[in-house]
């Protein structure tokens, strides 16, 4: 029998993926969670196990293509295996990949069409209150501009412009939250979502996921516009050019920094702190750290542990923005940039409150490599609560980085150099490092970030945990 | 170079247009001895001579008759109202003779009808109306309201150029609050063309006459508010240019229409339905009016301050629809 395999869901809030690269061929034999293709969503890039062990039949969606969640890109015969209809389980390899986050109210929509026959492979689902917000399938293109009813019932507000810029760029309103009197969807509004600005704002123009040739439904919508909208229009194409089309990784990141840009007023506070303390700290250490517990002995996990004391003492600096509520969070979640090849992500070390030393150090090293590795799972990327960057890495001095949504702060480490510092009207060499604190200034005010800054130095330049 | 005054540009029209073309000649009353109640004809008697600048009895009928009769004759009368109001009285021959003897006999009237018009000088009821509007609906005329000196000029010698009947207003409150620089040559301005006086990408206030004046000082304070409003100023309200109030709807996907007319059956209305027939899916708010309060022109300037529409009115509605 042959069993279909899905585009998986990789988050509540994802509705399509693209296939990065296929590990198998047809005709090539595959085993039941074995690695079978790679995929770039909005939050993850992910490796996906096969559903099943047999042979691979047919891969139904190229390299480069995106398309909707639960389309079947590709079949798999299964020889004496249960059929695809009987098993719909496996076919949401997201499940099998150890997602356990995925809430069971987000499979109702998914796991009714899956016994369809294969012809409707990317089915409409039910108007649902399951998936979170109205589901963007709901409303094919055609009914785009007479559409005022959102699926759960409320009534759009729009204009006679923006119903018509919706229905020819395939646009639901559904999808776009309005910023005009009255929560109104203004012409503003809906070029943003057009320019790609918004959170959602493409309805696949026909659901045809399973033509290899298909529309690529998520180029028309691709982030690329998100930096274009914030930069006067000019002429860019003249002489000689290349055009590089953005990654979906690319595309994000780059939505990700408008936005939060957009959304809160940045203030930076910079600081210094003296590492010499723990550069000795760490090189007294570092022989025995690696060969006792075989990994590197980085300054990482220093700085974390100090802004893990001092988000303890600041919980306003731990925190999130709902509209006009302030969540501070009970846990210490640490988003830590990690730059790659082809991008960026920030995975995040959880609990860091609850991790001694070594498992900072462990924590931090496991999730670089998976990064690297493209190993990360949706929930690494998830729940964070403070970021932690490091420019330092490539040798600046300093950075002033962009806050990592939802958080209302981050912290960047410059390089750490040997300084001429002044100690008791003395000059003294000194390991330094710059120190840069880029906060949201609707929740955190100078005073409380300053004192924050103050803490985590105090904390570093005053080390006496013992890190073997 | 000399500052020109509206009403200096309206006498230098006159004065140019009888110099350039021995049928052109004035009446009404008062216009010849007195040089006219707002001296829009001084000097014109003594350079031209009595039969060419006629003083008439109080007979807006009389004058506009006599125009009419002149106008079959090969000349080319322009006819001064002494305020507009009183055009009123020559209504039936405009409405029913003017209008249509083109139409009805092959037999075109080419004559001005001018008058001081509009408020703002505590005028009171008699002398401060804008009844451009009955005229607009009357077709077979040709209505012009400019809102600038270069723009007076230039469009009354056009009107008398003209071989259609056109009526022209003249706002009595610019005759001598605005001047600007006039050039030495011959020059007209087409009639039937609006212009954009200021552009800007989130409304369009289209108006005509002294509010024109009133809404670019809207637009430059909600300018500093960081709202950019197009100030459209039509000059010809008949016939209207369509085009150019599409166009910048088009543009900015909003309406504000603003004149000193009263508000029921003002050109707003009409300009509403145009945009709404030809633009609709262009919209992206409601066409919103800042107009006169439907009564007469109150004479209590306090009163008078309260029905006319000014720039603190048209900044407050453009407000509100910039933000819908």
């Amino acid at each position: 029998m042959a069993v279909e395999v899905i585009m998986p869901q990789m988050g509540e809030s994802i509705f399509e993926g693209t296939i990065t690269k296929w590990l198998k061929k047809p005709g090539d034999a595959i085993e039941r969670d074995e690695p079978l293709f790679e995929i770039s969503t909005d939050k993850v890039d992910a490796e996906i196990p096969s559903p099943a062990a047999g042979v691979l039949k047919e891969i139904r969606v190229e390299e480069g293509k995106t398309v909707p969640i639960q389309t079947v890109v590709a079949l798999i015969e299964a020889p004496g295996a249960q059929s695809g209809a009987a098993k719909p389980a496996a076919t949401r390899p997201s499940e099998t990949a150890g997602r356990p986050a995925a809430p069971v109210k987000a499979q109702t929509p998914s796991s009714q069409p899956s016994p369809r026959p294969e012809q409707r492979p990317a089915p409409v689902p039910p108007p649902s209150p399951a998936l979170e917000g109205p589901a963007p399938e709901a409303a094919v293109p055609e009914e785009a501009d007479e559409e005022t009813v959102t699926s759960d019932g409320k009534r759009i507000r729009s204009s006679p412009l923006v119903r018509r810029l919706a229905r020819e760029n395939r646009i639901d309103l559904g999808t776009i939250r309005g910023t005009g009197a009255g929560g109104r969807i203004s012409k503003k509004d809906v070029l943003a979502a057009i320019s790609g600005a918004a959170d959602r704002p493409v309805v696949p123009p026909h659901p045809q996921p399973a033509a290899p040739s298909g529309a690529p439904v998520a180029e028309a919508a691709s982030a690329h516009a998100a930096l274009e909208s914030a930069l006067p229009r000019e002429r860019i194409y003249f002489g000689r050019y290349e055009v590089q089309p953005m990654s979906v990784m690319r595309q994000r990141i780059a939505e990700h920094m408008v936005l939060s840009k957009r959304v809160s007023p940045h203030v930076y506070s910079i600081d210094e702190a003296d590492m010499t303390r723990i550069a000795h700290v760490r090189e007294a250490a570092r022989a025995e750290f690696e060969q006792k517990h075989q990994m590197k002995l980085t300054f990482m996990p220093f700085f974390v542990r100090a802004c893990v004391d001092a988000l303890r003492d600041f919980p306003t600096v731990n925190a999130s923005v709902e509209g006009t509520n302030v969540v501070l969070h009970g846990e210490i979640n640490i988003g830590i940039a990690v730059a790659l090849d082809w991008g960026l992500i920030v995975p995040v070390l959880k609990n860091a409150e609850e991790k001694n030393f070594l498992g900072l150090q462990r924590g931090i090293n496991d999730l670089a490599e998976r990064a690297r590795a493209k190993k990360l799972k949706p929930e690494d990327v998830q729940e964070s609560t403070f970021s932690i960057t490091n420019p330092g890495t490539f040798g600046g001095l300093m950075g002033l980085p962009i806050i990592n949504q939802p958080n209302v702060a981050i912290l960047g480490i410059g390089a750490i150099q040997k300084r001429p510092v002044i100690i008791d009207d003395a000059i003294a060499i000194r390991s330094m490092v710059y120190l840069t604190l880029s906060y949201d200034h609707r929740v955190v005010d100078g005073a409380t970030a300053h004192q924050f800054m103050r803490r985590v130095k105090e904390r570093l330049e005053t080390w006496t945990e013992d890190v073997l | 170079m000399v500052q020109v005054t509206y009403l200096d540009a309206i006498r230098q029209a006159l004065l140019e247009e009888m110099d350039r073309d021995p049928a052109v000649l004035l009446l009404g009353e008062d216009i010849g001895v007195y040089g006219g109640a707002f001296k829009a004809t001084a000097g014109l008697l003594e350079r031209f001579g009595w039969e060419r600048v006629i003083d008439t009895p109080i007979s807006e009928t009389a004058i506009v008759g006599a125009a009419i009769g002149m106008s079959y004759l090969g000349l080319r009368p322009v006819a001064e109202m002494q305020f507009i109001d009183f055009i009123a009285c020559a209504f039936n021959q405009i409405t029913n003779f003017v209008a249509k003897s083109h139409y009805r006999w092959g037999a075109p009237v080419p004559i001005v009808i001018r008058g001081p018009a509009g408020g703002g000088v505590h005028g009171s009821a008699f002398h401060s109306a804008n009844p451009e509007m009955y005229f607009v609906h009357t077709p077979g005329l040709k209505v012009v309201y400019p809102a600038t000196a270069y723009d007076a000029k230039g469009l009354l010698k056009s009107a008398i150029r003209d071989n259609n009947p056109v009526l022209f207003f003249e706002h009595k409150f610019l005759y001598r609050r605005i001047k600007e620089e006039l050039p030495e040559d011959d020059y007209t301005v087409p009639i039937g063309q609006a212009i954009v006086r200021r552009p800007g990408r989130d409304l369009s206030i289209v108006t005509y006459a002294a509010m024109v004046h009133a809404s670019l000082e809207a637009a430059e304070q909600l300018a500093r508010e960081g709202i950019e409003a197009e100030v459209v100023d039509l000059r010809t309200l008949l016939p209207l240019d369509r085009q150019t109030v599409i166009e910048s709807v088009r543009r900015t996907s909003k309406l504000l229409v603003v004149h000193e007319d009263t508000r029921t059956g003002g050109i707003a209305g009409e300009i509403a339905a145009l945009v709404t027939e030809s633009a609709f899916e262009d919209l992206d708010g409601p066409i919103r009016r800042v107009t006169s309060l439907d009564t007469p022109v109150p004479f209590s300037p306090p009163l008078e301050e309260h029905f006319l529409p000014n720039a603190a009115r048209i900044a407050e509605a453009a407000r509100d629809l910039a933000r819908y």
